[in-house]
């Protein structure tokens, strides 16, 4: 057990925690952020989706010890009155049926269209092609990521 | 009475009314064939336990209780959706709460074979239609003037001549005073203003910023997490257990024996109780169990299917349904088959791993979890804790899907008992490889289809099951009866179009626990029974769209196929592309989908488009029908091509999503999907757009190969 300082949503968190634990169950049971999920343990899934310092991590297999004091956004931070425009993409298109995956899949698109502001089919599949939907909302999502795109365009040139 | 009482302060409670209210709710009276429609008032008076559906309160506030439980299907959205339409309310203005269990209330809660609108639909529309007369009546009342000068819009009851208005919280003191009319107009469907319209789901804006609550989200003060170390054999017993090292992980706080209920075993296993999940695991992976496996067979998939294309040619079968005289009508026909087709098991493999969150105090029970049938779990763990039912109190959370898996009650019972030998709430966690390897799954069949054409038609069919009988596994089944699902998926006119058939099973008796998997056995069913129509229409030489629709004589299989071939450009399709199409039936709904192949530049198959026309009868949201045939048809895909479960030494094999594979966003083409506007009765939607994908998908591939596909999975890589 250690005591380790975890920085959520600009947020600080002082945890008494194993610095092996894997920081999704940090964000989950030691902080009480459940809006990430557990889906796989094993990097394969995608639904424990972070962003570690802007880029997307898999938070089931980061160490809590090795995150201490770096910058996490969790679904949480991203705008909790659905403002954000891939969030509202994600309303738009109707995106999710059971929704336990979305919150890792909103975090991936978010990065995504951080970087690559425009995407193509293949970027999309790149970028998205490790998150597992097992209710297949996969043409909404590559829809919704459009959508978004355009929103933040729009957004920009009105500003 | 207690129950009474309670359910009204319950209801209370759930809905945080305030002051007066219009409540109306139905019951069913002794002796009567349709539900009744009370108040809450005349419920309470006359001692009748109301379900208490629908709510109005003096602000104008409309409050809905959802009796079942959402796993993605959309019921969140469909059950408000029906009762505003005839409310005359917006949807913004309705609140909607989820019911605890208690199927004394509101019937059967079981949220599976696709039932929800096609079980309550009516009694909703009725109900909701009567509130409104009633709102309109005291609005007369109140102004003096007949009932017929006045309507119902939008939250209001407006009186026509004069143009005066009154909100419905103005009215509910008034209205809740009055008898309901026995008899309500209930809309033409062309005049809905909500309902058959892509009304957005009220559930997405909380699945979107994470605050939706799955059952993994559930905390309680002082609450403890679990992880179990089951038999991986599924049979067998805890012959001992060394947790020297998982005491000593720092947050262990308790290991112990369970026991959970598995249709007619009892599963054990050891469960590690710490103060995180990260601990309870860590605890686990040091736990040592010694397992005693007497007299239960360490089966493989080897010898599963051995076994069953063995039992298939050396064994008569139990009948199902014959017709004529099968074996003299083949001896007769131009043209004969005799195939095999094999499906395998598979996990349903919930996107949220099974889990629940149970708190046993002062002898009373309370289960928070994704549950799909609440009363379910009451009468199962009633007799086993020896608890009466009102003092099990369960919870539904949203699922993290469901697809069958979670109208099974195991976890609860386990978690029930590991929080009552603890003596502290206990969230019980399945980790993603328990999961997988546990099971229930969906079982694995081997199909022998065997038949004629005589004349270009189908002049004998006959199908023969092998695979694991669901209803066998119960304490006290009777394992010499037929399976009541052998003719599932089948299309009901081919009965009268096909003179002579014979359809029986050869039960499968393993100790592999198999459960529902969305669509149950239609989806392997559907598989054998479609691919073996295209076999025929091949034999024959005819076109497989025309074929069907020879056999197909009724109206409502004629209308689909036409939109079928319409939407598809079905008859003008090129040389080099392979079209396969396929029809299923089941839950009420007919589905008929098109999948269109071609040639990659390295000659590998890949798959251009799906299209999908989907029959449900009457219904609630075109753009939740069409979100759950693209996910069925994903799922299906999944199963067809890039997993199943395999089983070796007595474990299931696959264990995560490494090896358990699921299609990802790179592998879904793109899927159009036509709903049929009628208004024959309601039929499911959530899982009839499952079964005829994967056969359309293979059809089509023999269409541009000539190779056909009579075992799954199968990489497509490899066609
Ligand atoms: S839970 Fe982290 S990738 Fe699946
Ligand atoms: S919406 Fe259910 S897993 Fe993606």
């Amino acid at each position: 057990m250690a005591s380790i300082t975890l920085k959520i949503n600009s947020k600080t968190y002082t945890l008494e925690a194993d610095p092996k634990m894997p920081l999704l169950w940090a964000i989950r049971d030691l902080a009480g952020l459940t809006g990430t999920k557990y889906g796989c343990g094993i990097a394969q899934c995608g639904a424990c989706t972070v962003h570690l310092a802007g880029s997307p991590v898999r938070s089931c297999s980061i160490p809590v010890s090795a995150v201490a004091n770096k910058d996490i956004t969790t679904i949480e931070g991203l705008s909790a009155d659905n403002t954000h425009p891939v969030q509202q993409a994600w309303i738009q298109e109707q995106v999710p049926q059971c929704g336990y995956c979305q919150s890792g899949q909103i975090m991936a698109a978010t990065a995504l269209l951080r970087k690559t502001p425009s995407p193509t089919d293949k970027d999309i599949d790149a970028a998205m092609q490790g998150h597992i939907c097992r209710c297949g909302t996969y043409p909404r999502i590559r829809k919704a990521i459009k959508t978004a795109s355009q929103l933040m365009t729009q957004k920009a040139s009105a500003k | 009475m207690e129950t009474k009482n309670l359910s009204r302060r319950d209801f209370m409670k759930l809905s945080s009314l305030a002051g007066a209210a219009l409540t109306v709710g139905f019951y069913f009276p002794a002796n009567a064939k349709e539900a009744s429609v009370v108040t809450l008032d005349t419920a309470e008076n006359l001692g009748i336990d109301l379900n208490a559906w629908i709510s109005i309160d003096t602000s104008g506030k409309v409050t809905i209780t959802n009796h079942r439980s959402e796993m993605g299907q959309g019921s969140f959205q469909s059950v408000p959706q029906i009762i505003a339409e005839e409310l005359e309310v917006d949807l913004n203005q309705v609140n909607i709460v989820f019911a605890q269990g208690n199927n004394a209330k509101y019937g059967s809660q079981i949220t599976g074979g696709s039932s929800t609108v096609r079980g309550t639909y009516k009694k909703l529309l009725n109900l909701s239609a009567t509130a409104r007369e009633m709102l309109v009546e005291a609005a007369a009342k109140k102004w003096n003037v007949s009932k017929a000068e006045c309507y119902a819009e939008n939250g209001h009851v407006i009186h026509k001549p004069s143009g005066k208005k009154f909100h419905y919280g103005e009215l509910v003191a008034e209205a809740s005073k009055l008898t309901p009319p026995t008899a309500v107009k209930l809309k033409d469907p062309k005049d809905y203003k909500i309902l058959r319209k892509p009304m957005p789901r009220q559930d997405t804006p909380m699945k979107v910023n994470g605050t939706a609550m799955f059952g993994l989200d559930k905390k309680l003060p002082g609450m403890l997490y679990a992880v179990v170390e089951r038999n991986p054999r599924f049979q067998g017993k805890v012959k001992s257990f060394d947790d020297t090292e998982t005491k000593k992980v720092p947050g262990v706080k308790h290991v112990l024996a369970v026991k959970m209920s598995v249709f007619n075993t009892l599963r054990e296993g050891v469960a590690v109780v710490a103060d995180s999940t990260w601990a309870a695991m860590q605890g686990r992976k040091v736990l040592k169990v010694e397992w005693d496996d007497t007299g239960f067979d360490h089966v493989s998939t080897e010898q599963l299917y051995a076994k069953m294309n063995d039992d298939l040619k050396t064994k008569e079968g139990l009948s199902f349904k014959t017709k004529g005289n099968f074996a003299a009508a083949v001896e007769k026909a131009d043209k004969k088959l005799d195939v095999v087709y094999e499906t395998p098991y598979e996990s349903h493999s919930c996107m949220e791993p099974v889990n629940c969150t149970a708190h046993y105090q002062d002898d009373k029970l309370e289960i928070w979890g994704p549950i799909q049938g609440p009363d379910w779990v009451q009468d199962l763990l009633s007799p086993l804790l020896d608890l009466p039912k009102e003092k099990i109190i369960v919870n539904m959370t949203f699922l993290g899907g469901g697809f069958g898996r979670k109208a099974f009650m195991d976890y609860p019972h386990e978690a029930a008992v590991i929080s009552k030998v603890i003596k502290a709430p206990v969230q019980v966690v399945w980790t993603r490889e328990d999961d997988t390897t546990q099971g229930p799954f969906r079982p694995g069949m081997v199909y022998q289809c065997a038949g004629g054409v005589k004349n270009g038609s189908i002049s004998a069919f006959k199908a023969k099951l092998a695979g694991q009988d669901m209803d066998h596994q119960w304490p006290g089944a009777q394992k010499d009866s037929y399976l009541g699902s052998t003719t599932e998926g089948f299309l009901e006119p081919y009965f009268e179009s096909i003179p002579h058939y014979s359809f029986s099973d050869v039960p499968l008796d393993v100790p592999i626990p198999v459960m529902w998997w969305r669509s149950v056995y239609a989806s392997t069913n559907g598989f054998a029974f479609e691919s073996f129509m295209d076999e025929l229409a091949h034999e024959a030489g005819k076109d497989p769209l025309d074929f069907r629709r020879q056999h197909l004589g009724n109206e409502r299989y004629q209308t689909l196929i036409t939109k079928l071939e319409e939407v598809t450009g079905w008859k003008t399709r090129k040389k080099n592309e392979g079209y396969g199409v396929a029809i299923t039936e089941c839950f009420s709904s007919i589905v008929g989908e098109v999948v269109k192949v071609s040639k990659k530049a390295d000659g590998k198959v890949k798959i251009d488009k799906v299209w999908a026309v989907m029959d449900c009868g009457w219904y609630v949201n075109p753009d939740i029908i069409r979100a759950q045939v693209e996910g069925s048809v994903i799922m299906a895909l999944g199963a067809a091509t890039v997993h199943a479960t395999h089983f070796k030494d007595g474990k299931a094999v696959e264990q995560n999503f490494n090896t358990y594979k699921m299609p990802r966003i790179i592998d879904t083409p793109e899927i159009e999907v036509h709903v049929v506007d009628n208004d024959e009765k309601a039929g499911g939607v959530g899982e009839p757009g499952l079964p005829p994908f994967t056969p359309a998908l293979t059809n089509a591939i023999f269409d541009l190969t000539g190779k056909r596909i009579r075992k799954l999975p199968f990489a497509l890589e490899e066609v």
